[in-house]
């Protein structure tokens, strides 16, 4: 009688005791170069040695230029920081350049290091995206970076569970990422704090692990520690093959394994809601988090609209930020930017479903447009699709892997008060660059809105 | 880590819900490679409007923070524990934590103190009424007062002994070196090895 995520839990105790937290084991530690110097460094003046550099992987994705341009030299330094600090340490480490580079949460799935039934941390919030093959992964900080690369375990208070359960047949032009906008803007930026979100129900179990993979991601974005999905036989098609997949009778006994890792029928959640998915829409976020969001049909709303005090000031705020007015309808706001790329939305599944849309059109004069494939490989994928010359053709920038627009961290920012639709995750007040506002939105509704120059759905383009 | 048993001073009304590590230490300032040094990152794009209270000389010298709700979500840069350390800040009270964010917090032995919305409120008004209003955060009791206010919040016995001892976990956890080995020993054999 027990959920997904508590078999994954029991599975992963090292030592529990009254009074303390459990001490949990990591089966995968990724690291990548912002969040790891200071716990490297701290390992370095203790004279601790990585315990398991075999259960390490280490990449650049957040602070690295996508394009042929070098990083300016603060950011050089990181950058060799993790390079050295992989060397020293004796940890595989995928640098600017090589074939397997990319957003970190992109490249463990892609070589299927991400498996069902595992642990995974890493010192980046969206680690959650990992949970779209059943794995129990969490972001955590550079003190517990240092913790678990020491030890290979970490402490943790046992989470609370909540089941989101979406049933029925997504309307057309709808994404995944619309199914977790929806959720974030039904439960809001806290409405999963404390807990692990279990995404279930027909509309889920349809997705593709790509779809799940978005889903997974924004659980941060709802407050979650982590979002999973239970592992069914589209996870085990998906992950077999890859290259560090479980092979011959040991994948035999894996689907076994994996297969028992389902939720009971009669466990129970601390927490439940149900999303009836024929009600859902594309959505577009008006403000600045995550859960100011309205369906592309509709208006700006009026924060004299919400009833409590903290909504409305937030409300009122976040449309002067966004230089707003209540009452606008949302396809009648201009863009001056589209990102395509992100954790969220940067796997060859979104490439394909922006391209469809650009096929054969341009964008919007004087907009700029960038696309950012998620790895190396995901670019190389689309690039055998000729995907590339799609976006090209169109008038978007194709890029390298990496970050890039989401962050605000390397040289792709906005400038200040420039307007975005993004398909990444976060819309927080100079998320993208100092002074830049940023609407959250799918591939589809990205790609169409840089052709019209404001928010559009595919189908409203001629 | 140093131990915490109390913190005394002067606070600092910021009085806003959902405040994300983005505004806390903007992503800039992640490109350093030390644990210090962040002062000037502190709420950087908020600061520019004189208006903003820190900026306001009556709070100078804060060494508590009142928040609203969901105080530190989004990203999760210890960073931002750095920032508001660096500033002269031991403490952040509001009415709720992002998870990664009190870790974080708890691991710098910075206390993130959890209180009832409505006494949250109290002090905010008291501490606008008169700036120079002291709070008393004990650990130890896990009470927080100042004047005639006064209530307690919610900190679990490890958490509070961590803050109180200024543990090290790492020695700590390796104290059980046997556990973790009996535990690897275990593993299936299917699971993935880094190559």
């Amino acid at each position: 009688m027990s959920t997904l995520s508590e078999k994954i839990w029991e599975r992963h105790v090292v030592r529990r005791a009254a009074g303390e937290p459990d001490l949990l084991y990591v089966d995968l530690h990724l690291v990548h170069e912002v969040t790891s110097p200071q716990a490297f460094e701290g390992l370095r003046a203790a004279k601790r040695p990585v315990r398991r550099p075999d259960l390490v992987l280490a990449t650049m994705d957040h602070n690295v230029p996508t394009n042929d341009q070098r990083p300016e030299e603060i950011s050089a330094r990181q950058i060799d920081a993790m390079a050295r600090n992989a060397r020293e340490f004796g940890i595989r480490c995928y640098p600017t350049g090589d074939p397997e580079q990319g957003i970190v949460h992109v490249i463990s799935p892609q070589i299927g290091l991400t498996q069902p039934g595992m642990t995974i941390v890493c010192g980046d919030s969206h680690t959650s995206t990992h949970g779209a093959l059943g794995a129990l992964a969490w972001g955590i900080g550079t003190s517990e970076i240092e913790h678990v690369l020491a030890t290979q375990t970490i402490w943790q208070t046992r989470p609370g569970t909540m089941a989101i359960t979406v049933n029925g047949e997504l309307p057309a032009e709808c994404a995944a990422k619309d199914v977790i906008l929806g959720i974030i803007a039904r439960i809001g930026t806290a409405g999963g704090n404390g807990t692990v979100i279990e995404y279930r129900g027909s509309t889920i179990r349809a997705l593709s692990i790509e779809g799940r993979m978005t889903v997974c991601n924004m659980s941060i974005e709802a407050g979650a520690r982590a979002g999973i999905v239970a592992p069914d036989d589209t996870t085990f098609a998906w992950l077999e093959g890859r290259p560090y997949a479980p092979k011959d009778e040991l994948w035999e006994r894996a689907v076994d394994e994996w297969r028992a890792l389902a939720t009971d029928a009669d466990a129970a959640f601390d927490r439940e809601v149900t999303i009836d998915a024929t009600t859902l829409r594309p959505y577009v976020t008006w403000g600045t988090n995550p859960s100011q969001s309205v369906t592309i049909d509709q208006r700006v709303p009026d924060p004299e609209s919400y009833r409590e005090d903290g909504q409305r000031d937030s409300a009122s705020r976040a449309l002067r930020y966004q230089d707003l007015r209540a009452g606008t309808p949302v396809r009648d706001i201009a863009v001056d930017a589209v990102f395509i790329g992100s954790c969220t939305n940067a796997r060859l599944e979104d490439l394909r479903a922006a391209g469809e849309v650009l096929r054969g059109r341009h964008i919007k004069r004087g907009l700029r447009a960038l696309v950012v494939p998620g790895s190396m490989r995901v670019k190389k994928d689309a690039e055998r699709e000729g995907l590339d010359r799609v976006f090209r053709e169109a008038g978007f920038e194709w890029r390298d892997a990496g970050c890039s627009m989401c962050l605000g961290m390397n040289p792709d920012i906005l400038r200040p008060g420039e307007r975005c639709a993004s398909t990444s995750n976060r819309n927080f007040e100079g998320r993208q660059g100092p002074g830049g506002r940023t609407h959250l939105v799918s591939p589809a509704v990205a790609a169409a809105t840089a052709v019209a120059g404001h928010f559009a759905l595919p189908s409203d383009l001629s | 880590m140093d131990p915490v048993r109390r913190v005394a001073g002067r606070a600092l009304p910021l009085a806003r819900a959902n405040v994300d590590t983005d505004q806390i230490i903007p992503s800039h300032w992640l490109k350093r490679l030390e644990r210090t040094g962040y002062a000037a990152g502190l709420f950087e794009a908020w600061r520019r409007d004189p208006s903003f209270v820190l900026n306001d000389p009556r709070y100078r010298g804060a060494s508590v923070l009142l928040a609203g709700p969901n105080f530190g979500c989004g990203s999760s840069r210890e960073h931002a524990v750095w920032a508001l350390r660096d500033a002269g800040f031991r403490a952040v009270i509001a009415p709720s934590f992002a998870d990664i964010f009190r870790s974080n917090a708890l691991a710098n032995g910075f206390v993130p103190v959890e209180l009832d919305a409505r006494l949250v409120e109290d002090l905010i008004e008291a501490v606008r009424m008169d700036p120079s209003t002291e709070i008393v955060v004990d650990v130890d009791r896990r009470t927080v007062a100042a004047g005639t206010i006064a209530g307690s919040f919610a900190l679990d016995d490890y958490a509070r002994t961590r803050l109180l001892e200024g543990l090290d976990d790492i020695a700590l956890t390796l104290r059980h070196d046997a556990a973790i080995a009996a535990y690897e020993a275990k593993r299936p054999e299917w699971l993935p090895r880094v190559r």
